[in-house]
């Protein structure tokens, strides 16, 4: 089959996942606004308001709510969908484990932004970081393509018998939410055909075979209840890479675990999230120039973490910097802690840790800069002077 | 949206003893526990297909301890204080898929709550769940604390009991705040039904149930339900207990629909003194002592007062 | 009930049985057992209505019994037994008696 082409738009992050989700055409949305993934919601209502949707809005009184009401409509038996950020997202934290325990494929857009205090609206990945432990499949999205075609896939990678896991595929607020950039849309009908219909286990609604949902379960049962998630979680990886390569094969956009921007070679290397992928891309263009073997590793599928492949891709690296756009106060930042266990069997490269751009606080091109030098510096006298360090703060 | 509507069972006892229990024996509720005779009465009223949703609390863990359950009917629960919007998400879906033809039954939607996850932590969901109009039921089972947790106050708690929040002390007497008036909440969120419901009136508990449910909006029904162990009382008098709730007008059994406020239940001259439902409960047993004698005044004021504006609302309601 | 691996787990904790809480047997429970003194029955049915355990049998809209298995002898049934002329159809005693 050939690559289907459509015509560049220019949209904004949010726009592009709207555009997903009404294409996708949940059976249900329950959404509370929040900034910056209100315009999600917008976009999204003003599609049910002309008809351009089947789905069903539930404009709850709250992200709790958002999230208790996603689980009873998907476990009662339809597709799921939900935009959220920050504090919406911490709002709910209760809920994000029980859609993953109930074996929920619910998709989440979220939109990051910074966790109060202080309140800040801007973009930063403490409430992604901040959720990475709650059973849900994470996708990290680079820009406003990124975040659409993730979109896209949320739900064959979701609902795949093998997982059966909610998903959320995250964007930067405001840097990726809120600029316009190109890309392209898939056209309905490919869509459709790619994502297909929903197959329900065990809804609620099949009334003829009535069952209890959300047992108490003792220490005899619980262990072995979140034994069988892990070993869904531990199925996702494959099923990441199945559907991103038939993804490929019929879109012409090529996804994988991680992006390896000039990797193979690298001697100097940062790993970033999101939109600072980009500064960071341009930058090691510009080192590459004057000599230096720079690299960027950009994670895709924070959760579950490709230990494994990421080890494999840094360990000839003589040094790498671990950009985080959130902290883990009390240890390093959260992505420098899976890229240290990533990198724990291997002999390999000097390991140093950045927090930067938090409450969304811009990484400029000069900031990218003094990090690529600095980790050249470790790559030659393998000295670390100091593992986690603030950058981009007036001291 | 009914297609055909096939007989009720009459709400006589015979009548309804031909039908199964579909909540069954072998849950852990206590001996003498009010609130699985409430849900066993309910399920008994309704003849259509119904679709529980269930807050955590007393009811939830003790009918459903993996792996077994006593719910015959599709029943799930997900949190605390989530019962109504758990119910919301389920009664949209069902709606959604209504609509596209995938699903074809009736079927009916009920939330199922403590005063704990009712009154409290609930609240807020029930009072969206109630604004946004769907078509659901939700239920609170009454028993005027959190009893699952072990009798922690609750906003249900009436003034003067005795909880492990808020002990009787040397300083302390008990919940020093009078009770939240839900039900009145309810009503005042212009519900499209809304009644106070006790399980010694069976008939009348059954009557409501099914009204409730044929309401075309949400509807909500604030049941009392004696707790032995919370109330300090006996395991037989939980019965004795709901009906002696609704003499002393502590727990009047009214309806509000349409703006009509109806009282099911006037005992009129033969109104008891509130005094005769404290008795029985050790929770109020200071209360007895010398001393305490304006906490009595104070609870028989507040009882008299509420049901003194309770038939102003149904006197001003019927013009 | 044997206890199932994590493997044989219903998918998601699904409990898909309705109803199998029936198999569990509360009837240890009891200290106090009640008795049914059929002359004295005028069977209202309060009995079989106001139990909380579905412990009252009955058949052709006519109490029958109890279920001991799960009658967990809280004498609800007791005392809201209107019995005959004052006579109780149902009284409660010690269990093993």
């Amino acid at each position: 089959m050939g690559v289907t082409t459509t015509k560049i738009v220019a949209v904004t992050g949010n726009q592009a996942v709207a555009e997903a989700l009404r294409q996708l055409n949940p059976d249900v949305m329950p959404a509370y606004p929040i900034t910056p993934s209100t315009g999600i919601m917008e976009s999204f209502t003003s599609f049910v308001s002309n008809g351009k949707v089947d789905t069903e809005m539930i404009l709850v009184e709250s992200e709790h709510s958002a999230m208790s009401a996603g689980i009873g409509a998907s476990a009662a038996g339809g597709r799921v969908a939900t935009a959220t950020s920050a504090q919406g997202l911490a709002l709910m934290w209760e809920m994000l484990h029980i859609a993953s325990g109930y074996r929920l494929p619910i998709l989440m857009a979220l939109v990051n932004r910074a966790l109060s205090a202080p309140l800040n609206i801007h973009g930063d990945h403490s409430d992604g970081m901040g959720s990475r432990d709650t059973g849900w499949i994470q996708l990290y999205s680079e820009n406003a393509q990124e975040a659409y075609d993730n979109t896209i896939m949320a739900y064959r990678i979701a609902e795949h018998k093998d997982v059966r896991l909610p998903i959320m595929v995250c964007q930067d607020g405001f840097i990726t939410s809120h600029s316009i950039e190109s890309m392209q849309y898939i056209p309905d009908g490919d869509v459709k055909k790619f994502v297909g219909e929903y197959l329900a286990i065990d809804p609620l609604l099949d009334i003829d075979n009535p069952k209890s949902i959300g047992a108490l379960v003792l220490t005899d049962y619980y262990m072995e209840h979140k034994r069988a998630q892990h070993e869904a979680m531990l199925n996702v990886k494959k099923v990441v890479q199945d559907v991103s390569a038939e993804f490929a094969k019929l879109f012409g956009r090529k996804y994988e675990l991680f992006e390896s921007y000039r990797l193979e070679d690298a001697e100097v290397v940062l790993v970033a999230l999101n939109s600072a992928a980009g500064t960071i891309k341009d930058e090691v263009d510009r080192y590459r120039e004057k000599g230096v073997k720079a690299g960027l590793l950009k994670p895709r599928m924070f959760r579950p973490f490709p230990y494994e492949e990421v080890g494999a891709a840094l360990r000839n690296a003589k040094a790498v910097c671990v950009m985080d756009r959130a902290d883990s106060f009390g240890g390093y930042g959260p992505m420098f802690m899976e890229i240290a266990s990533a990198l724990y069997p291997h002999k390999g490269p000097f390991l140093f840790n950045k927090i930067y751009g938090l409450g969304g606080r811009d990484l400029m091109p000069l900031d990218v800069d003094k990090v690529i030098d600095e980790t050249i510096e470790v790559a030659k006298t393998g000295k670390v002077k100091m593992v986690k360090e603030y950058i981009t703060v007036r001291n | 949206m009914t297609t055909t509507t096939p007989e009720k069972t009459p709400l006589t006892l015979k009548s309804l003893s031909h039908k199964k229990d579909l909540l069954t024996g072998g849950h852990r509720m206590c001996s003498g526990c009010g609130a699985p005779t409430i849900v066993r009465q309910m399920l008994l009223a309704i003849d259509e297909p119904v679709v529980i949703a269930n807050a955590t609390g007393c009811l939830e863990v003790s009918t459903c301890l993996f792996p077994y359950t006593a719910w015959k009917v599709p029943w799930m629960h997900s949190a605390f204080e989530n019962a109504a919007a758990t119910a919301s998400g389920i009664e949209t879906m069902y709606r959604a898929l209504r609509k596209k033809g995938k699903i074809k039954k009736d079927m009916k939607f009920i939330a199922i709550g403590g005063d704990g996850g009712t009154y409290d932590i609930g609240f807020q969901a029930l009072s969206g769940a109630m604004e946004r109009g769907h078509q659901l039921l939700y239920v609170c089972y009454d028993n005027g604390a959190y009893m699952n947790t072990g009798i922690q106050r609750s906003s249900a708690t009436p003034f003067g009991a005795d909880t492990t929040t808020q002990p009787v002390g040397s300083l302390v007497k008990g919940k020093s705040q009078r009770r939240k008036d839900l039900t009145r909440i309810m009503a005042a969120h212009n519900v499209a039904y809304a009644a106070q419901a006790s399980p010694h009136n069976w008939k009348d508990l059954m009557t409501k149930t099914r009204k409730a449910l044929a309401t075309n909006g949400p509807a909500y029904m604030g049941i009392v339900s004696p707790c032995n162990r919370g109330w300090r009382s006996q395991t037989n008098d939980s019965i004795l207990l709901s009906r002696l709730a609704v003499e002393t007008c502590y727990w009047p059994l009214y309806e509000v629909q349409d703006g009509k406020w109806t009282i099911n239940y006037d005992p009129k001259d033969k109104k008891k003194p509130i005094t005769d439902w404290l008795k029985p409960q050790g929770r109020f047993k200071h209360l007895f002592a010398p001393g305490n004698e304006a906490m009595l005044e104070k609870i028989q004021k507040i009882v008299d007062d509420d049901w003194a504006s309770l038939k102003k609302l149904q006197e001003m309601s019927k013009s | 009930m044997k206890l199932k691996n994590w493997k044989e787990l219903p998918h998601a904790g699904t409990i898909l049985e309705a109803g199998n809480a029936n198999e569990y047997t509360t009837g240890s429970w009891r200290s106090l057992k009640p008795r049914w003194i059929e002359e004295n029955c005028i069977q209202c049915l309060f009995c079989w209505i106001y139990c909380p355990d579905s412990a009252v049998m009955t058949k052709d809209e006519k109490m029958t019994g109890f279920d001991y298995d799960h009658c967990k002898g809280c004498g609800v049934c007791a005392m809201e037994c209107p019995g005959k002329k004052g006579n109780k159809a149902i009284v409660m005693e010690e269990e093993g008696k």
